[in-house]
């Protein structure tokens, strides 16, 4: 980008220029002996062009909607349309859930996204003993079409994106949703949404697995292919590196850990005999936006690129959607302190911008109260508030990648990048992710344990709990409370459910489902046929674990 | 020296998959001279009193984010009394809202350990309360 002349001139300013600065230093020291970045990578005083001499502009940046993408995925990004602002809610029963999902519509949410509670994530009815004291808790509870009918009610699914937080049983989910979207008249081909569907995150970082991983990923293909012919703009995955940056690793490891689950997914489909370019466009990516603001753009920038060297030259893929990394973005929930909550806003705040200006396709930012508890009506509006005065106040929107170009962004961006490289040849060298399970869980461990030590012996800060203390401190009230009565509720509605259906035709249906478990059929299309009938979640879930056998834990620490 | 060290046995009892913290803590816990044995997620709380009886331990530490600890907690600690063991010190963490912790208390939890409590303050905690000290 620039010529070796000019470089010289700058490198012989910066020598003389560095006496001045020693100069500087003695006279008023540092406040840190060395800056890092939270992925160990050392910040220096100042950047020039000597930092990103290496650097080729039609090489590593290009333009917006361009090879290979760095500064965006869209030619003119959110100057066309903003990111969807996408908050995630469910909990309770299926109505109240309605409920809040109508109250998010009408504030000027422009998408939905689910929750769903820990035995619905792990393929429990209600009425199973693991589901004690955890109906309705995290998430909304469903059971059966019944409860996904009552969830979506008077909310037209041809007209609104969906995304839903499922893994293990995605595919049933994605059943319902196509039967309750069919029954209030629209086609498969109209709905627009995504669902999680990412095993490989589970066992690493997150835990709501149910089966081992071969066929969970094949679960995972079946859907893929499903998805390319009947259901053509639904996102099949959302590869989330989020929970994996929640479970403590670095910006670096969420960059690698992500696209290393990524590449494992691509080669399963190869290997079932899809074509790279059939789903590869329908590949999203779910990250975590973390405090460490500049490191964070950079990180986006950075993880862009590299996906895009990925499908390209890895997988030849062809179709240029296929190379394009787009994401969701979640403010870290882990950043957000019980102490001092109404600082969480800006904390949220400042993470929510380092997605913008990442350039996200969709943002959820955490409310308040959620080191505490679900956020409540209050604090998710203003949650969503932050979201909006980043969109419409601040003019951040009106031009494209604006940090593009900044000597530390670029050289940050480049060495994420090399550090990502790295990990993923690692974790190649160890047979992919899904045989590096333990080895990331490793890092992760190791990494979370370093940030909680750095916090505890006040190497890094964290306002209102190592620094800035309150003495006295008023804890927020309005807090949300799940109470017991909707596991009740839900059970009693579960029993009603199981005795008014055609049991008979129950049978049946469980039974071709583990026909098809046991052979190599694509599952999807008994899904369907199965949850119309009303078959429940954890019974289908049972015959999949019966066929398969349950994941069991390695345990690292 | 013939101090014995104290045990612990940290759990993750319901279907909550974060275990961050209670890796984290049994890390501390370990580093800080403790044996420590971690039943890794998804533990029913007879699964967690059994373990605990056949480790024979002096502490149990209970990590909850998903709001169950509600239900859960009370559980182990009535377990436990009923098998005879209610000598160990059980606390718990996690996600619990200030206004459930007298009710957990009087269920038996000794304390509860909220977001952003040092590591030190539980290590120091268990050393003064556990059987064994």
């Amino acid at each position: 980008m620039f010529k070796q002349d000019q470089l010289d001139k700058i490198a012989a300013k910066k020598e003389s220029w560095s006496a001045k600065l020693a100069a500087a230093v003695k006279k008023r020291p540092e406040r840190e002996a060395q800056f890092m970045t939270d992925s160990g990578i050392e910040v220096n005083t100042v950047y020039t062009p000597l930092d990103i001499a290496d650097m080729d502009y039609e090489r590593d940046l290009g333009l917006p909607g361009e090879y290979p993408y760095t500064r965006g995925v869209q030619p003119n990004m959110y100057r066309g349309r903003l990111w969807t602002m996408r908050q995630y809610a469910g909990f309770g029963t299926a109505e109240e859930t309605n409920q809040r999902f109508r109250y998010l519509l009408e504030q000027g949410q422009t998408g939905l996204s689910c929750a769903f509670d820990l035995p619905t994530q792990i393929g429990y009815d209600s009425d199973h003993p693991m589901a004690r004291g955890e109906i309705g808790k995290v998430g909304v509870a469903i059971d059966s079409l019944q409860d996904m009918e009552t969830l979506f009610d008077q909310i037209p699914l041809g007209k609104v994106s969906t995304s839903m937080t499922i893994n293990a049983p995605a595919g049933i989910l994605l059943a319902m949703y196509i039967v309750v979207a069919e029954k209030q008249g629209f086609k498969r081909a109209e709905l627009n949404g995504t669902i999680q569907n990412d095993i490989i995150k589970e066992y690493v970082g997150r835990g709501t697995y149910i089966l081992p991983p071969e066929p969970s990923m094949r679960l995972i293909t079946n859907i893929f292919e499903f998805c390319s012919k009947e259901v053509p703009n639904w996102n099949t995955i959302s590869i989330s590196g989020y929970h994996i940056r929640e479970a403590g690793c670095t910006a670096a490891q969420e960059i690698a850990f992500t696209l290393a689950d990524g590449i494992a997914y691509v080669d399963a489909a190869i290997k079932a005999g899809l074509d790279v370019d059939q789903f590869g466009p329908r590949l999203s990516f779910f990250f975590n936006a973390h405090l460490n603001f500049l490191e964070e753009i950079a990180k986006f920038r950075a993880a862009r690129r590299v996906w895009a060297k990925i499908m390209k030259e890895r997988f030849g893929a062809k179709d240029p959607r296929s190379w394009t990394l787009r994401f969701h973005t979640q403010t870290a929930g882990c950043s957000l302190t019980a102490q001092q909550p109404m600082v969480n806003i800006m904390r949220t705040a400042f993470e929510a911008l380092a997605a913008v200006l990442g350039g996200t396709q969709s943002l959820h930012t955490n409310s308040y109260d959620e080191a505490l508890a679900l956020p409540s009506d209050e604090s998710v509006l203003i949650a969503l508030r932050t979201q909006q005065v980043i969109g419409y106040e601040i003019g951040v929107c009106d031009v494209v990648d604006p940090l593009g170009g900044s000597y530390y962004i670029e050289s940050l961006t480049n060495q994420l990048e090399a550090k990502a490289w790295e990990y993923i040849e690692k974790i190649d060298a160890l047979g992919g992710a899904v045989k590096a399970i333990d080895y990331m869980q490793k890092e992760i461990h190791n990494a979370a344990y370093q940030y909680q030590l750095a916090i505890d012996n006040k190497k890094k800060t964290v306002i209102g709990v190592n620094k800035f203390q309150l003495k006295e401190e008023e804890k927020p009230k309005n807090l949300l409370k799940v109470d017991l009565s909707v596991g009740e509720r839900q059970i009693a509605k579960l029993k009603k459910l199981k005795e008014e259906r055609d049991n008979a035709k129950v049978e049946a249906l469980l039974k071709q489902v583990r026909e098809a478990a046991q052979s190599d059929a694509n599952m999807m299309p008994v899904f369907i046929d199965a949850v119309k009938e009303y078959v429940t979640l954890g019974e289908i879930c049972g015959v999949l674990r019966d066929v398969f056998g349950e994941y069991k834990q390695q345990i690292v620490f | 020296m013939s101090e014995k060290r104290i045990r612990v046995l940290v759990a993750k009892p319901g279907l909550d998959g974060h275990d961050r913290g209670a890796k984290v803590i049994a890390q501390a816990l370990r580093d800080a001279g403790m044996e420590v044995i971690y039943t890794g997620l998804r533990q029913t709380p007879e699964q967690i009193v059994s373990a605990a009886l056949q480790e024979d331990v002096d502490v149990v530490g209970l990590s909850i984010l998903s709001g169950a600890h509600g239900t859960l907690f009370p559980e182990v600690v009535k377990l436990l009394r009923e098998q005879g063991a209610e000598d160990v010190l059980v606390v718990g963490g996690g996600i619990i809202p200030d206004e459930d912790i007298p009710e957990l208390k009087a269920a038996g939890i000794a304390e509860v350990f909220g977001p952003g409590t040092p590591l030190e303050d539980v290590v120091k905690y268990i050393k003064e309360n556990a059987k064994s000290s």
